[in-house]
């Protein structure tokens, strides 16, 4: 057992060592004439194509451009899904008149409104802010609906035996209660939100990493094709990473984060 | 507004209990009716799934009964009445995880308008009277299951109600901090002048413990007996433990619980040695 434990190799060195090997793919297939390189170049190409773009104006003005519609689609539906998670959870009877029409909206895929906000909008960031709400707000609302419902019923016991106001019971059993949901709506609806903003990008040609990509396979630049695609990689990876960490900081006493070390 | 000083008398007139919901009815008291004294300690036994959980939900205002009704101090339970504590049989989870257990002893305080000094005081004497003075800034979680069921008592104590309804309040602390707790619920309940109704399992405690004790039967239950315990108002642990008065009590009681597990109805078909 022990023997075992200390050979072990960490979880972050497999990982790692993972990344190395697909990348050692990526460099050989192409170099090796196994896939075509003119569409496919090997990784130091694209490591080359992006580190000139790293430097470059252009690149950092739409890395902004993508992260502001990112991070507006994001609060918009967080708040609104959380605002009306609340409203629909503690009403009597609001879940049961909500739940067909959520049911029947929540499985339209935002890219069928593509031609429509188009229609409405044209090319501007408002168009795919919309396609951005309209996809994440689901993953919130959803999720702190359950939330609301999942107060234990032992603590609501002890807040109605000890008389607690509203106030006091819904800031201090039912949002905690709620906010590990809460949490993994806003962890979900962030990733949501960043595929559905190069989407819009690319789509509908809204100014950012998206629209950049385009331009780069206009030109025929596909090594910078690669390049940004490995930036939208890292960029949902990020975000990934830091909603994990916000997750870890606000829920320590939940049972699936507290543990020996958290004290 | 709340005087802490004595307690409020109780009185249940011909409850009933039936859970519907899913599945099959199921009648957990049939006709329960009884008087507490304002300032009585009254234990509650019987058997496992007698119904002594609803009874105490039902005192608290927690649960509606179907039928029947209790007044507590003159006035109608309808819900969860003012000046009263409750400690849940699931103590574990009526503690908030997301505070300290300070700030889950203070919180009730806080909601009652008591002043942040006062407050500080009084969770700090309730922490220290269950021996836990040195774990106010730890998370319950980070507790024992015997620590989580004091931090729930010392909640319950700095509240100064004028009734105390606990369920089961030391089944999952150790011998040696049971004895401790229970005198430290008589001498709260001497010094407040509390109305105290305690369920427990234990026979012993509940004679130890109780100025009455009341006997369920099974499901669907109805008060077997009120059982006086005559062993005056100083108790101690082991001169009143070794009494022979404490000795004939106990086993009566003993033999009721006995029989009333095995589906006794009537005190009149009981068969007692004792
Ligand atoms: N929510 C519920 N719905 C249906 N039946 C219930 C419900 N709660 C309790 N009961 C039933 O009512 C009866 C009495 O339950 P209760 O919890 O009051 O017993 P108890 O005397 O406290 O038992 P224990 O000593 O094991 O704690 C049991 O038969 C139980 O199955
Ligand atoms: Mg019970």
């Amino acid at each position: 057992m022990t023997s075992r434990s200390t050979t072990r190799v960490p979880g972050w060195a497999l990982g790692l060592a993972g990344v190395a090997v697909f990348l050692l793919l990526l460099q050989i297939l192409p170099t090796a004439g196994v896939i075509d390189r003119r569409f496919f170049p090997p990784a130091s190409e694209m490591f080359g194509a992006l580190s000139s773009w790293l430097v470059a104006p252009q690149f950092w003005t739409a890395l902004g451009q993508t992260l502001t519609t990112w991070i507006t689609g994001l609060a918009i539906a967080f708040v609104a899904g959380s605002v009306l998670g609340i409203l629909i959870g503690e009403i009597p009877g609001m879940r049961a008149l909500t739940a067909s029409t959520i049911e029947f909206l929540r499985p339209v895929p935002s890219v069928a409104l593509v031609p429509l906000v188009v229609m409405l909008y044209g090319p501007t960031m408002q168009s795919t802010l919309i396609l951005v709400v309209y996809a994440s707000i689901w993953q919130v609302l959803l999720q702190v609906l359950a939330g609301v419902g999942s107060v234990d019923p032992v603590a609501d016991d002890t807040a109605r035996s000890y008389r607690f106001s509203l106030w006091t019971r819904v800031r201090t059993v039912t949002l905690p209660s709620a906010l590990p949901y809460v949490m993994t709506g806003l962890r979900l609806a962030a990733s949501v939100a960043l595929i559905l903003t190069l989407t819009g990008e690319l789509l509908i040609g809204t100014p950012g990493l998206g629209s950049l990509l385009i331009d780069a396979r206009a030109s025929g630049q596909y090594p910078l094709i690669y390049a940004l695609v490995l930036v939208a990689g890292a960029l949902g990876l990020a975000v990934n990473l830091i909603f994990r960490q916000i997750e870890r900081r606000t829920m320590f006493w939940h049972p699936s984060i507290r543990g020996e070390v958290a004290a | 507004m709340v005087q802490k000083s004595h307690g409020a008398d109780l009185s249940v007139r011909s409850v009933r209990k039936v859970y519907t919901g899913r599945g099959q009815a199921v009648e957990a008291i049939q006709d329960l009716s009884f008087d507490v004294n304002a300032g009585e300690l009254v234990c509650v036994v019987g058997p496992s799934g007698a119904g002594k959980t609803t009874l105490l939900r039902i005192l608290a205002g927690l649960l509606p009964a179907t039928s029947g009704e209790v007044t507590l101090g003159g006035t109608v339970v309808k819900g969860p009445p003012p000046g009263m504590a409750v400690v849940l049989q699931e103590y574990g989870r009526s503690l908030f995880p997301w505070m300290t257990v300070e700030k889950n002893v203070e919180l009730p305080l806080k909601e009652k308008g008591v002043a942040k000094a006062e407050r500080k005081r009084l969770v700090q004497e309730a922490l220290e009277a269950v021996s836990l003075a040195d774990a106010g800034k730890s998370y319950p979680w980070q507790l024992s299951g015997g620590m989580q069921q004091r931090v729930a008592i010392a909640r319950a104590v700095a509240y100064e109600p004028q009734v105390l309804l606990m369920d089961e309040p030391f089944a999952a602390v150790d011998a040696q901090t049971r004895l401790e707790l229970e005198d430290l619920v008589r001498a709260l309940w001497r010094r407040l002048g509390v109305t105290v109704i305690f369920v427990t399992h234990d026979i012993d405690e509940a004679v130890y413990l109780g100025e009455r004790v009341f006997v369920l039967s099974n499901r669907p239950t109805i008060l077997l007996e009120e059982v006086k315990i005559d062993l005056g108002a100083e108790r101690d642990q082991i001169e009143t433990r070794t009494h022979p008065a404490f000795g004939r009590l106990r086993n009566h009681v003993y033999e009721l619980v006995q029989q009333a597990k095995k589906g006794l109805r009537s005190i009149e078909d009981a068969r007692l040695t004792h």
